[in-house]
C-alpha cells in the first residue's frame, strides 16, 4: 500500500477520533447480524491479502467467487420458482397452472407433512395433518393428478421431500413415462439432504446409515439413469432458519456436502461425474452486505474444497449452484405489509450473490401458508429486481467493494474454522450424534431472541415502530379440512382396484434388497411404484429393515 | 396424606407423581411417608445407569425397559438431568428417548433436576426409588447425570451399577479409573458400531484385572443401544449381578453399607434442615451488619445455632484444645 | 433451600417439526428457574398427556406452527379432562391465526401466544398462572 494511502488514511482516523469525542456514534461497536465485527471504513488496505487470481477470479472459473457463469443474468435470469402446494393433489395443479401462467418457470413442490415422513393419509400419525401445509400424496395415482397437464420434458420440478425422496423421485418418473417423456429428459431437483433434516428440519425416518445409503443409492442411479436431475439440494435454509448465524450456515452445509461427497465416494461413485449434480439451497437475510458476501464465500469455498480435498478437476463439480429462498424466520406477523420491503431486499442480496434460482417468501409468511394475492406480490418482487433495477445488466457487480471482499474472507475463516472442528470429530455424522451443530444453532438462535427483547436488535413493527393491529380481518388461506377425508377414499379406492399382489411382491422385492446394502433399491421402487403401491406401504417396508430414528437434544 | 398414600400403593401413577413432587421439595410430610412405606420396600432390583455425557445412557436404558417388559417385569425410571446452578432450572430430556413406552402401563418414567445436588443424582432419588419399589415396580432403572469422576452417589442407591463407556475416549479412561471406573458391577461398551471398540474393551479388562475383590469380576459387554444389539446379554448379567449381591456375604455387606449410608443420608439432611430454619429465623439485617463489621463472627454464630438445637453438647472443644496448644486467640 | 418448582412440560404434537420456538421457549423458562420436561418431536396427545402426569407438571406448553393447532388442542384438553386433570394448566403459542384464538381459550387453553411475543412475557404469563393454581388447591 502506497505511503500516500497511508497517511491520509492515518489522519482520517485521527480526525474521526476527534470529532468522536463530541459526536457519539450509534453503538460502540458494530457488527453483522451474524456477528461478525464491522469497521468504520473499509479501504484497499483491508483487501491487501486478497490475491484477484487466487481468490476472486473470472466468472465461470475457478474459484467461481464472482458467479458459476461467464455473463451470468446478461444470458438468461435466474429462475423463478416460488414454492408452493396444499391440500390435494388436484388443489394444487390448479395453483401450478395459474403460477406457470403468470411467468413462474419453474415447479416446486410442497409436500405434507405425512407424505414428508412417509405415512399414507389413512395412518394414524396423519390425522389432523393431511394436507394442511403442503399437497397430500399417497400413490402414483395422486402424482399423476399434481402434474396433470403439466408437460415433464418442458418445466424443471423442484421436490421439497427428503427421507422419502426416492420413492417421489420414482412417482415422477413413472408420470413422465405416462407422459412419454423418457428419464433422461426429466430435469429436477429432489432435496434428498437428510443429515439438515437431524440437525434443522425434522422429516426424518431412518438412522443415519441406511438413510446415506437411499442416497447414495439415488445418486448412482441418477447418474446412468436420469443425467439431468440434480439428485441433492445440500441445504443451509433450514439450518439458518432454525436460528444459525450466516457463517455457521455456509459451514454446516459445506460439511453436510463433504459428508455426502465422503459416502458416494466410498461406494466407489466419481466426484468428477456424480459432483455436477449436488446443488445447494441457501437463506437470503436482512444483513445485505453480509449476504451477498456469504453467496461468494460459500462458492469459492466449495470449489476449493471439491479441488483440494477431494481432487475434483471438473470445473462443472467443483461450481457450487445454488437455489436461494429469502428469509421466512425474518418475517413478521405484525404489520405484514412491511414484509414485502424485507423480501425485496432479500431477494436483492440473493441476485446480487449470484444465484441460480429464486423463491420470494410471501408478506403472510407469519401468519398462514401465502394466500394467491400475496404470492402473486412475492413474485413480481423478483420480476422487478430482474426488469427493473438494472444490477443484472452486469456479472458481480459488488465485487471489488472492500467490504463486501473483507466480509466474504472473513465468512470464509469463520466457516473453515467450524469446518476444522467437524473435521476433529470425526466427520458431520458423529459432530450431530454428538449435538455439536444442533448446540451452536440453538445458542444462536436463543442469543438472538435475548437480543431483539432487550433491542439490541431492532425488528420494525415488533419491539419499535409498533402500531395497534388487528389481523382477523386479513384474507387468509384456508385449507379444506376435507383432504384427509377424501384421501383416505381415494386410497380405499385404490386399493380394491390394483394388482394386489404385483404390490406384495414388488414390498417383498424390496425388503429383501434393503437388508442387502450391495442393491441399489431405486429400480425396485420404480417398480413398486408403478404397481401403484404407495408411499406409506414402501415406507413401512424400509422402517421394518432399516429401524427408525430418534432426535438427540442438546439444549 | 394417608389417602394418597394408599392411591400409590394402589398403583395410581398421579399419586406417585405427587408424592414424588413432594419429596423433591422437601416437603416435611415426606418423612412421614418414607416411615410408612419402607416396611414395603426391597424387593426391587435397583439399577444405576452412569457414564459420561451422551455415551448413550438414555437410549440404552430405553432398550433394557423394553427387554425387562418382554420378561413381563414392571419398571419405573429415574432420570436425572442437571439444574442450572445460576437459575435452579433444569431441562429434562432424557426421556425423549423413552417416549415410545409412555402408553405402557408397567412403565413409570420420572425425570429430576439435580437441584443443586453434586453426587450425579438429585434430591429426592433415594426416596422416589424406595416409592416405585413400594409401589411395586419390579425393575427400577435409575439414569444419572452425564458424570465426571467424583459423581458416585449411585452406588448408595442401586444394587447394580452400570458404567456406560464409548470408544474414542482414549486417555479419558485412565482419568476415570480413579472414579466412576471403581463403582462398576457391570460394563458397557456401547457404540460398539464405531472404530475403537475393542480397544476401550481391551483396556477396561486389562484395569479389571488390577482388581483385588475376585468375588465378582464386572463384565464387559459390547452394545449397540440404538440398534438393541448386545443389550440382552448386558440385561442378562445385571440380574447376574442381581442375584450374586442377594445371595453371598459381598452382598449383606454391601446390604448394611448401603444401610447405613443411608441413616447418615437422612441424618444429615434432617440436621441440615432444621440447622437452616433457625439460621434463617435468626438471620438479620443487624446481624449481617455485625458480621460484616466484624463484630462477630461466623464460627461464633454457627455454633449459636447449634447449642440452640443441642444444649448439652460441648461447642467449644475446638477452643480448649486451641488453648491448649498454645495458640494465642484474639480477644 | 427446598421449594415447590414450577414443572412444565413443553412438547411438540403431530409431524410439526418446527421446533426453533418451542427450545426458545423452554431455554426461557430454565432460564426462569423452571424444570422444563422437553418431549422432542412427533408426540402423539396421548404421549403428552402421559407425559404430563408421570411428570407431575403443573403446566404443559404446546408448540405447533404446522396449521393443527385447533385439533391437537382440543385433543390434548379433552384427555387431560378424561383423566381428571383439569386442573393442569394448557398454554402454548406457534403460528396460530388470531381468529381461531378464541376457540382454542374456549376449549380450555389459557393462554396462546404467536409470533413476535417475548419469552418474557410467557414466563410472566406461567408464573401468575400456577401461583393461583396453587392458592387454589391450599
Ligand atoms: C423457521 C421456519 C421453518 C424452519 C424450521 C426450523 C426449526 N427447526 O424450527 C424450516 C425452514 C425447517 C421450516 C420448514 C417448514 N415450514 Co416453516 N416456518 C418457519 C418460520 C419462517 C419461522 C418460525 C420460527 O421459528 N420463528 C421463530 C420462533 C422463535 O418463533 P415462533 O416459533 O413463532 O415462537 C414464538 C411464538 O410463536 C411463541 N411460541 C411458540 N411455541 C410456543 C410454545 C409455548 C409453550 C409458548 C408459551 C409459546 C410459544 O413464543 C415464541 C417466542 O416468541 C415460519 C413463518 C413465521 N415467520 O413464523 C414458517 C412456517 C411456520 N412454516 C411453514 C411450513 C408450511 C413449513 C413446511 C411444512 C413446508 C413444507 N411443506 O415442507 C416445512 C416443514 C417443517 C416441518 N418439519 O414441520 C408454514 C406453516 C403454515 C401454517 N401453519 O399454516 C409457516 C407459517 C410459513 C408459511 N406462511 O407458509 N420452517
Ligand atoms: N453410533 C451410535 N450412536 C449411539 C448409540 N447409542 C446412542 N447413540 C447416540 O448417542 C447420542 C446420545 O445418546 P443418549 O442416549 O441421549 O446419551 P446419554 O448418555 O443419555 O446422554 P446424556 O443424558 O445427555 O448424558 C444420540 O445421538 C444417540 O443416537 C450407539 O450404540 N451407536
Ligand atoms: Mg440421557
Amino acid at each position: 500500500m502506497n505511503t500516500e494511502y497511508k497517511e491520509a488514511r492515518a489522519k482520517f482516523e485521527a480526525g474521526v477520533a476527534k470529532s468522536l469525542q463530541k459526536h457519539k456514534e450509534r453503538k460502540e461497536s458494530f457488527s453483522t447480524g451474524g456477528g461478525l465485527p464491522l469497521g468504520r471504513l473499509y479501504g484497499p488496505d483491508d483487501v491487501e491479502s486478497v490475491d484477484y487470481m487466487r481468490d476472486i477470479g473470472f466468472p465461470g472459473e475457478y474459484p467461481f467467487t464472482r458467479g458459476v457463469q461467464p455473463t451470468m443474468y446478461r444470458g438468461r435470469f435466474w429462475t423463478m420458482r416460488q414454492y408452493a402446494g396444499f391440500a390435494s393433489a388436484e388443489e394444487s395443479n390448479e395453483r401450478y397452472r395459474y403460477l406457470l401462467s403468470q411467468g413462474t418457470t419453474g415447479l416446486s413442490v410442497a409436500f405434507d407433512l405425512p407424505t414428508q415422513i412417509g405415512y399414507d393419509s389413512d395412518d394414524p400419525m396423519a390425522q389432523g395433518e393431511c394436507g394442511k401445509v403442503g399437497v397430500a400424496i399417497d400413490s402414483l395415482q395422486d402424482m399423476e393428478i399434481l402434474f396433470d397437464q403439466i408437460p415433464l420434458d418442458k418445466v424443471s420440478t423442484s421436490m421439497t421431500i427428503n427421507a422419502p425422496a426416492s420413492v417421489l423421485l420414482a412417482m415422477y418418473i413413472c408420470v413422465g413415462e405416462k407422459q412419454g417423456v423418457p428419464m433422461d429428459v426429466l430435469s429436477g431437483t429432489i432435496q434428498n439432504d437428510i443429515l439438515k433434516e437431524y440437525i434443522a428440519r425434522g422429516t426424518y425416518i431412518f438412522p443415519p446409515k441406511p438413510s446415506m445409503r437411499l442416497i447414495t443409492d439415488i445418486f448412482e442411479f441418477c447418474s446412468e439413469n436420469v443425467p439431468k436431475w440434480n439428485t441433492i439440494s445440500i441445504s443451509g435454509y433450514h439450518i439458518r432458519e432454525a436460528g444459525s448465524t450466516a457463517a455457521q450456515e455456509v459451514a454446516f452445509t459445506l460439511a453436510d456436502g463433504i459428508a455426502y461427497v465422503e459416502a458416494a465416494a466410498r461406494k466407489g461413485l466419481d466426484p468428477n461425474v456424480f459432483g455436477e449434480r449436488l446443488s445447494f439451497f441457501f437463506n437470503a437475510h436482512n444483513d445485505f452486505l453480509e449476504e451477498v458476501a456469504k453467496f461468494r464465500a460459500a462458492r469459492r469455498m466449495w470449489a476449493r474444497i471439491m479441488k483440494d480435498r477431494f481432487g475434483v478437476t471438473n470445473p462443472k463439480a467443483q461450481m457450487l449452484r445454488f437455489h436461494t429462498q429469502t428469509g421466512g424466520s425474518t418475517l413478521t406477523a405484525q404489520q405484514p405489509e412491511n414484509n414485502i420491503v424485507r423480501v425485496t431486499m432479500q431477494a436483492l442480496a440473493a441476485v446480487l450473490g449470484g444465484t441460480q434460482s429464486l423463491h420470494t417468501n410471501s408478506m403472510d409468511e407469519a401468519l398462514a401458508l401465502p394466500s394467491e394475492k400475496s404470492v402473486g406480490i412475492a413474485l413480481k418482487t423478483q420480476q422487478i429486481i430482474a426488469y427493473e433495477s438494472g444490477v443484472t445488466n452486469t456479472v458481480d457487480p459488488l465485487a471489488g467493494s472492500y467490504v463486501v471482499e473483507s466480509l466474504t474472507n472473513e465468512i470464509e475463516k469463520k466457516a473453515f474454522e467450524y469446518i476444522g472442528q467437524i473435521d476433529d470429530m470425526g466427520g458431520m455424522l458423529t459432530a450431530i450424534e454428538k449435538g455439536y451443530v444442533q448446540k451452536h444453532i440453538q445458542d444462536a438462535a436463543y442469543d438472538y431472541q435475548r437480543s431483539v427483547e432487550a433491542k439490541e436488535s431492532i425488528v420494525v413493527g415488533v419491539n419499535k415502530f409498533q402500531v395497534r393491529e388487528d389481523n382477523r380481518e386479513m384474507n387468509l388461506l384456508t385449507v379444506d379440512a376435507s383432504v384427509g377425508e377424501r384421501q383416505i377414499a381415494k386410497l380405499r379406492k385404490l386399493k380394491e382396484a390394483r394388482d394386489n399382489l404385483a404390490v406384495k411382491n414388488a414390498l417383498e422385492d424390496i425388503r429383501a434388497a434393503a437388508a442387502d446394502d450391495s442393491r441399489n433399491l431405486m429400480p425396485l421402487i420404480i417398480n413398486a411404484v408403478r404397481s401403484y403401491a404407495t408411499e406409506g406401504e414402501i415406507c413401512g417396508v424400509l422402517r421394518n429393515v432399516f429401524g427408525e430414528y430418534t432426535e438427540n437434544i442438546v439444549l | 396424606m394417608d389417602i394418597l398414600i394408599n392411591k400409590a400403593l394402589a398403583g395410581d401413577m398421579r399419586a406417585i407423581a405427587r408424592i414424588i413432587s413432594l419429596i423433591e421439595n422437601g416437603d416435611p410430610i415426606a418423612d412421614a411417608v418414607m416411615r410408612r412405606i419402607y416396611p414395603l420396600t426391597g424387593k426391587a432390583m435397583v439399577i444405576g445407569i452412569t457414564g459420561s455425557p451422551g455415551a448413550g445412557k438414555s437410549t440404552l436404558t430405553d432398550k433394557l425397559i423394553e427387554s425387562f417388559r418382554k420378561k413381563g417385569k414392571t419398571v419405573g425410571i429415574i432420570a436425572v438431568d442437571p439444574s442450572s446452578p445460576f437459575s435452579g432450572g433444569a431441562i429434562l430430556a432424557d426421556r425423549i428417548r423413552m417416549q415410545r413406552h409412555t402408553g405402557d402401563e408397567g412403565v413409570y418414567i420420572r425425570s429430576m433436576g439435580t437441584r443443586g445436588s453434586l453426587g450425579g443424582l438429585s434430591r429426592g432419588t433415594r426416596e422416589a426409588v424406595l416409592l416405585l419399589d413400594a409401589c411395586g415396580k419390579d425393575v427400577i432403572i435409575i439414569e444419572t447425570v452425564g458424570v465426571g469422576q467424583s459423581e458416585v452417589d449411585i452406588i448408595k442407591i442401586a444394587d447394580t451399577v452400570c458404567v456406560v463407556l464409548v470408544p474414542g475416549m482414549g486417555d479419558d479412561i485412565q482419568i476415570m479409573k480413579a472414579g466412576i471406573m471403581e463403582i462398576a458391577n457391570v460394563f458397557a461398551i456401547n457404540k460398539a458400531d464405531k472404530p475403537g471398540v475393542d480397544r476401550v474393551a481391551a483396556e477396561v479388562r486389562l484395569m479389571l484385572e488390577l482388581v483385588r475383590d475376585k468375588s465378582w469380576t464386572p463384565p464387559v459387554h459390547l452394545t449397540v443401544a440404538e440398534n438393541g444389539t448386545g443389550v440382552e446379554e448386558f440385561a442378562e448379567s445385571i440380574v447376574k449381578h442381581h442375584e450374586f449381591i442377594k445371595n453371598s456375604p459381598e452382598g449383606a455387606r454391601f446390604e448394611f453399607r448401603r444401610l447405613s449410608s443411608e441413616v447418615e443420608d437422612i441424618l444429615l439432611k434432617n440436621l441440615t434442615r432444621k440447622a437452616e430454619k433457625v439460621w434463617r429465623s435468626q438471620k438479620s439485617g443487624k446481624l449481617m451488619e455485625d458480621l460484616a463489621a466484624r463484630k462477630t463472627n461466623p464460627y461464633t454464630v454457627a455454633s449459636d445455632i447449634l447449642r440452640k438445637l443441642f444444649p448439652q453438647a460441648d461447642y467449644d472443644e475446638g477452643i480448649k484444645e486451641a488453648n491448649t496448644s498454645h495458640v494465642t486467640p484474639d480477644n | 433451600m427446598d421449594e415447590r418448582k414450577i414443572r412444565v412440560v413443553v412438547a411438540k404434537p403431530g409431524l410439526d417439526g418446527h421446533d426453533r420456538g418451542a427450545k426458545v421457549v423452554a431455554r426461557a423458562l430454565r432460564d426462569a428457574g423452571m424444570e422444563v420436561v422437553y418431549t422432542g418431536l412427533r408426540q402423539t396427545p396421548e404421549q403428552i398427556v402421559e407425559t404430563v402426569l408421570q411428570e407431575d407438571a403443573d403446566a404443559v406448553g404446546i408448540s405447533i406452527l404446522s396449521g393443527a393447532h385447533t385439533f391437537y388442542f382440543t385433543k390434548i384438553i379433552g384427555l387431560l379432562k378424561e383423566k381428571d386433570a383439569g386442573d393442569i394448566i394448557v398454554f402454548g403459542g406457534g403460528v396460530i391465526p388470531d381468529k381461531d384464538i378464541p376457540g382454542l381459550l374456549e376449549a380450555g387453553a389459557g393462554a396462546v401466544f404467536g409470533p413476535g411475543t417475548p419469552t418474557s412475557v410467557c414466563v410472566e404469563w406461567l408464573e401468575k398462572a400456577v401461583a393461583d393454581k396453587r392458592a387454589k388447591e391450599q
